[in-house]
């Protein structure tokens, strides 16, 4: 028997990806490939696609199996030894509840729109790792729901999470972002995922959700964050390699990536205003401030990108300076609309506690006590009369984040004035929350203006009903699930479970 | 620029004034008051409802529960609507008022800066 020799691995890596597929001969090539060409996108050799990893699919189901079978290690110890007892507090949970309501189910749309892909680029690298990546995805999804069912026999609001990403006012703000990335063409889904979100912006979800799990005992969370976090930062690369690539490919490329650059990157900021809320307000203990986050994340680490980007004509996105101008406001406005509303939420929601007010005067020395600590105490004072606020109609949401239109004109020092644009578009008028998202409005209103706004869609009747309690049963949010949380299920189990009184 | 497409892009507008059932959207928000939550209010109402019912019936069920509430003078509430001043007739209807499908009225309360003078 002769030893056989080793390949080393770019050998391997060009074998099992290049020289698989064919030149099409019954039909035209355009015909196999028909999404390649429509976005304007030119590709001269998909050959220069080079999966930065070189990592193939034998050597994948190895690392990936090798995971998996450490992670559910730990989610068993932990459910059999009532981790959930040992977190910070019953509180916590509702920080849990928005990832596997909001960010759960875009993990599945990313597996499907990676699938996508994998079919219609044309070159078998891209083919690969664009299926390795939907791999991933449909494996976070069920590392997330495996990670959280344990909880779900404990607490409200994590049992149906993509019946509700369909329905639920504020889903649609996650939910409008995937689908706009997936109603677009190929090239532009991969901007908008693999860099617009994936690179630039990815520490900013992953980072506070993980290191927040760690600090107030969700150990569960935690390990499924690691055994996310190899394939985040293998996504990561591919994100920038990918940019690169259409980038060199042809010069025609660079003013059509450069505005889905600038679209995509307010998008997922947008979506990520959600993501501040949690981190400065519903976890319990805050391992940093979303103000923080936005320094490291993306001021240091894009800036050194977008410098590196500059040789082929590259520039920050558009808008970049507003998103950081309102780092010092987003998550006490964001927190604010979601406290108000919570009466029609998935999750409850409280006035911060006096530590955690401390803490937010402490991370915001320059906002919160001037602007937002007045906003608590006024809603304060409102409980305290038996009034706890919640707001007295639906909100005007933007037509393109879908937000609720709570932002404001910051980045001109004018914070406590609205920062709403208005449109035209047949005839009909449309609302947005500031200029970033007016400008992707203008560019594409044949798009928008098919966007199914959820106030909109409840005064339609399309939602169960018109009275809040209809659209509730329609969310499957039965049984008081949102609201306060001082007093909510939760926390009255969670006080019988640790021997105190019932809450009520 | 219009949308990249492979084909006709469908045209379909969802939130056109035929889909709501008789009424019309109008959007409201308080200036210098952020303390409601911080986001406009939207609600859907007939187009011929008389402004006056609007201020009466509609408006403090969005707004009352805010303490300046009890102290606004309507006598000199500053209207702005669709980005215009404006000065409505109460006894008039929406439509006679101009206020259309997805309108946005914002008023201003002169003299009340929010709670405690912090715009909230």
């Amino acid at each position: 028997m002769s030893e056989k020799k080793r390949l080393n691995m770019r050998k391997r890596y060009e074998l099992l990806t290049r020289g698989l597929a064919w030149e099409p001969s019954y039909q035209p090539r355009e015909k196999v490939f028909p999404l390649e060409l429509f976005e304007g996108i030119k590709i001269v050799d998909w050959d220069k696609w080079e999966d930065p990893f070189r990592l193939t699919t034998d050597a994948y189901w190895k690392y990936q199996a090798e995971k998996d079978k450490k992670l559910y290690a730990v989610m068993d110890s932990f459910a059999q030894n009532d981790g959930f007892l040992n977190l910070t507090d019953a509180s916590y949970i509702n920080a849990l509840k928005i990832f596997v309501q909001g960010v759960t189910p875009i993990e599945y749309q990313a597996h499907r729109g990676f699938a996508h892909l994998a079919r219609n680029f044309a070159g078998e690298g891209a083919q690969i790792a664009c299926q390795m990546q939907s791999i991933d995805e449909l494996r976070h999804t069920q590392t997330q729901i495996h990670t959280v069912s344990n909880y779900n026999k404990y607490f409200t609001g994590l049992h149906e999470p993509f019946h509700m990403f369909d329905r639920v006012w504020y889903l649609s703000v996650p939910k409008s972002f995937i689908e706009d990335g997936r109603t677009a063409g190929p090239f532009e889904f991969i901007v908008s995922i693999s860099f617009a979100f994936e690179y630039l912006l990815t520490n900013l979800l992953f980072v506070p959700f993980m290191s927040g799990a760690a600090y107030n005992g969700d150990m569960s969370t935690v390990t499924f964050g690691f055994s996310a976090q190899s394939d985040e930062s293998r996504h990561m690369t591919l994100g920038l390699g990918i940019i690169k690539f259409l980038l060199e490919q042809h010069e025609d490329n660079v003013p059509i990536v450069q505005a889905w650059i600038d679209k995509h990157f307010w998008r997922s900021y947008r979506l990520l205003s959600l993501v501040s809320a949690m981190q400065d307000y519903m976890l319990v203990e805050s391992p940093m401030s979303w103000k923080e986050a936005w320094a490291i994340y993306f001021e240091e680490n894009a800036g050194a990108l977008f410098k590196d980007l500059a040789r082929y004509g590259i520039k920050m996105p558009k808008y970049h300076e507003v998103a950081t101008a309102e780092a010092d406001h987003l998550s006490h406005q964001v927190y604010g609309i979601l406290y108000a509303a919570s009466h029609a939420a998935g999750f409850q929601t409280q006035i911060p506690t006096k530590k955690k007010m401390d803490w937010l005067s402490e991370k915001y020395p320059d906002t919160f006590d001037k602007y937002y600590r007045p906003r608590w105490e006024l809603w304060r004072e409102m409980e305290e009369k038996g009034k706890r606020f919640f707001i007295g109609a639906l909100p005007l949401d933007c037509q393109v984040c879908q937000v609720p239109m709570v932002f404001t004109d910051v980045v001109n020092g004018n914070p406590m004035e609205p920062s709403y644009q208005v449109s035209e578009y047949k005839a009909d008028k449309y609302h947005t929350c500031s200029e970033a998202c007016r400008d992707i409005f203008e560019h594409e209103p044949e798009k928008y203006s098919q966007a199914m706004i959820p106030p909109q869609q409840i005064y339609q009747g399309n939602c169960g009903g018109e009275a809040i309690p209809d659209v509730l049963d329609w969310y499957h949010f039965t049984g008081g699930i949102g609201g306060e949380y001082k007093g909510s299920i939760d926390e009255t189990n969670w006080k019988k479970w640790h021997g105190g009184n019932t809450g009520s | 620029m219009a949308t990249n497409s492979i084909g006709d892009y469908p045209e379909k507008i969802t939130d056109t004034v035929e889909n709501f059932n008789g009424n019309q959207l109008l959007a409201l928000d308080w200036d210098d008051h952020r303390g409601l939550g911080g986001a406009p209010s939207l609600v859907a109402l007939a187009p011929g409802m008389l402004f006056s019912s609007v201020v009466s019936d509609v408006m403090p069920s969005l707004f009352s529960a805010h303490p300046d509430w009890v102290s606004v003078d309507w006598g000199t509430v500053k209207w702005v609507l669709d980005g215009q001043v404006f000065q409505p007739n109460y006894d008039a209807s929406l439509e006679a008022n101009g206020i259309g499908h997805k309108s946005f009225i914002r008023f201003k309360t002169p003299g009340l800066t929010g709670f405690n003078g912090s715009l909230n």
